[in-house]
């Protein structure tokens, strides 16, 4: 058991991951965007060719692209890439065990409790610091049952016959200007394989931690759920408060081959100089379930709207999103749901919180063919406004065509109003606890689909905004 | 020290529009006090004053329990002092069950780093609701969520059964409800009934009084109290009506 400081140290709140520690790199990209960054991040990860040309291909896509500023908030055009530090690592491969890891590396960790949660209750666990894996490990009894959780340089590396055939597949270079930087630049992030039948019980875990200011964090995962197998994978983000902004433009490919589940659970908590562009999108097979859990508390921007593309018969998806934007903070998050096959079914939940001046979005794509018969959608995008100054937004697009379809679209605005303040002052709870119990009771629903450790989590991450709220 | 609620000279205005013009009374420790009074008297402005709603406007006078004056402090440190009002339109939480808002409300009340014995909190409320005929089910509803007018009045005696206040004030709680309602209701009250404790309760009919009986009457009139008397000047109301006593006044004037 750690001692009791290192157990007040993991405590989550909005303060603990307001730490840095002073800049030690091996490996440093310099500031700026090239073809010389990319040889440097080719050459320090020693990878094959047909890498180094994927990546300046995405580079030469990614300065094609314009800025999505025709649909998007203009604040994207405050993202200077030029000024970005695009790879930093202390060069070393992850290690399997916290003691090799270097100790500041380890203490960043530590204070953010991840050794102990994988004692707990994790199968596995990576701990990537900026552009590299500091740590990463896996349960045993897993590795002889054939499951690989892997960073991304050594999941291309050494199992390329798994992942070559799906990397890039399901979300392409040039699906938007974001995907193709991260497939320029990517470095990180978990490379997961679940062999046929095999049910992993407890989550693999990954934890993404930016220390460097100026830094760009451009993690690459892809999951891989072979037939009739099961994983839960669960992602935590945290970052200090630098006053210049910071980037975070994940790549997520999701795999579910026929009979396989997946489950993506994510509890972002950036801190608010944060630009968060991420695409994650998965392959849902005959019968497969893809299910993306997505929380977004933190960051100064946040663009993100996971998909599911139900390419077998009977596939699902769906998208539980929960976003909450306090003062200074833009939300603009949704769901896509693309359905390929007959009796698919996709259900989307988004439920945001609006504080002060935060702002949420809320995009939804539903795509249903002509062709195809029994498909079934539900959409329910529930809004919750704190205070008269916040502001949401709503943008559901569902295409149906033909009429052997069901689907079903509410949409809800409500506001937690100064009588119901008043009211629960009255029994003696404060503003800030009045609020917060508010805001948990509008999520609750949704935090029951929950393990049990993250809706805690997420309930004291919540406590904590609201109480800052009221200052 | 004093133990009582003691109002002396209340003045409070809604954008500029004076509602309480003077209003004075005192409920000492132990006893129930009843207000009565013709609709717009401002029954209900002096209830919510009194908890602190924000809307109002305190012009002049106090508010003493137990020598602390409730103006000079937050609405919840009012009820965390031992204040509390039964609405007369109680308000929804939607997603909040109506145990982990009792709960929080409780744990509000103990000092940083304290935990509430769950244990010993579901049972305290347990009994508590069968004292209420509540059904157990009502702990997992979202609070008055869905209720009906009886279940909200219900689930206000529940809360303040949970909190024991030092001193209620119970605004209309006998409106919508029908006679069987209005009897638990009242029997909820009287179990709370001490020599600890005061009661001030607010209603337009007599009938209420039926059942909580009241050991001192007040009449409220155009934001003042303008009679005070034993139980019977309730029932001598209910017979003569209001205009009786605002015809007294304007004789005596």
């Amino acid at each position: 058991m750690p001692d009791s400081a290192t157990l007040e140290a993991v405590k989550i709140d909005n303060e603990a991951g307001d730490f840095s520690y002073p800049e030690d790199y091996e490996h440093d990209a310099g500031v700026g965007l090239s073809e010389e960054t990319i040889d440097y991040i080719s050459e320090v990860k020693g990878e094959a060719d047909w890498i180094r040309e994927f990546r300046k291909k995405a580079l030469k896509t990614f300065e094609s692209k314009p800025m999505p500023t025709n649909w998007a908030t203009k604040d994207l055009e405050n993202i200077i890439f030029e000024n970005i530090r695009y790879y930093l690592s202390k060069g070393q491969a992850p290690t399997r065990n916290w003691e090799d890891v270097p100790d500041d590396v380890k203490e960043t960790f530590e204070r953010l409790g991840i050794p102990e949660k994988e004692r707990k209750f994790l199968s596995g666990v990576e701990a990537q610091f900026d552009s590299e894996a500091a740590y990463s490990n896996v349960k045993e009894e897993l590795s002889k049952e054939g499951v690989i959780f892997v960073n991304s340089t050594e999941g291309l590396r050494e199992h390329p016959e798994l992942f070559r055939k799906w990397f890039g597949k399901v979300i392409p270079t040039g699906d938007n200007k974001f995907s193709a930087l991260n497939s320029a630049v990517f470095s990180g992030g978990s490379f997961i394989y679940v062999p046929p039948g095999v049910k992993v019980k407890h989550p693999l875990q990954a934890y993404f931690r930016i220390n460097a200011e100026n830094f760009g964090q451009f993690e690459r995962t892809l999951i891989i759920v072979d037939e009739g197998a099961e994983v839960t994978y669960m992602e935590g983000c945290t970052a200090p408060k630098f006053e210049t902004s910071t980037l975070h433009s994940a790549v997520v490919e999701l795999v579910a081959m026929k009979d396989a589940k997946i489950q993506y659970i994510t509890v972002q908590n950036w801190s608010a100089n944060v630009f968060n562009l991420v695409t994650k999108r998965g392959l849902a097979h005959e019968n497969a379930e893809i299910r993306w859990i997505d929380c977004n508390i933190g960051s100064r921007l946040t663009m993100k709207y996971p998909g599911v593309i139900m390419k077998g018969r009977k596939a699902r998806g769906e998208v539980i999103s929960i976003a909450l934007a306090n003062d200074g903070q833009h939300q603009d998050t949704g769901a896509k749901m693309i359905h390929a096959a007959d009796e698919t079914t996709s259900n989307i939940v988004a439920k945001s919180i609006s504080v002060g001046k935060g702002r949420s979005t809320y995009r939804g794509q539903v795509h249903i063919p002509k062709h195809l018969k029994g498909c079934k959608n539900n959409t329910e995008c529930d809004a919750l406004l704190i205070n008269s100054s916040s502001r949401t937004d709503t943008y559901p697009a569902i295409t149906v065509r033909g009429n052997q379809h069901a689907t079903q679209h509410e949409a809800s605005v409500s506001q937690v109003s100064e009588d119901q303040i008043f009211y629960m002052k009255q029994r003696g709870l404060s503003e800030g606890e009045a609020m917060s119990l508010s805001v948990n009771g509008f999520v609750n629903d949704l935090v029951r689909e929950f393990p049990m450790e993250y809706s805690v989590e997420l309930k004291r991450l919540i406590d904590m905004e609201m109480e800052d709220s009221v200052g | 020290m004093s133990q009582s609620l003691k109002i002396e000279n209340l003045h409070a205005s809604v954008e500029d529009t004076e509602i309480l013009k003077g209003l004075s009374l005192e409920i000492p420790k132990g006893e129930v006090h009843a207000i009565m009074g013709p609709n717009g008297s401002g029954k209900s402005t002096l209830s919510k004053v009194m908890a602190g709603h924000e809307d109002y406007e305190v012009t002049a006078g106090t508010v003493l329990m137990d020598d602390v004056d409730l103006l000079d402090l937050e609405i919840d440190e009012r009820s965390r002092a031992g204040f509390f009002l039964a609405f007369q339109y109680p308000h929804e939480i939607p997603g909040v069950s109506n145990a982990n808002f009792l709960r929080a409300a409780l744990q509000a009340r103990l000092p940083k780093g304290e935990e509430i014995d769950a244990v010993a909190f579901y049972k305290d409320m347990y009994a508590k609701m069968d004292a209420l005929s509540m059904d157990r089910k009502f702990t997992g509803r979202s609070v008055n969520d869905g209720f009906s007018g009886g279940e909200k009045k219900r689930n206000e005696i529940l809360q303040m059964m949970m909190l024991e206040p030092k001193y209620a004030v119970l605004d209309e709680t006998d409106s919508g409800l029908d006679i069987d309602a209005l009897k638990i209701v009242a029997e909820g009250v009287n179990r709370m009934r001490s020599p600890e404790r005061g009661f001030l309760v607010i209603t337009h009919y007599q009938r209420l009084l039926d059942y909580i009986v009241p050991d001192v009457v007040h009449v409220m009139s155009d934001g003042q109290i303008v009679k005070t008397g034993g139980k019977e000047l309730a029932l001598e109301l209910e017979e003569k009506g209001y205009d009786w006593v605002t015809e007294e006044l304007a004789v005596t004037a």
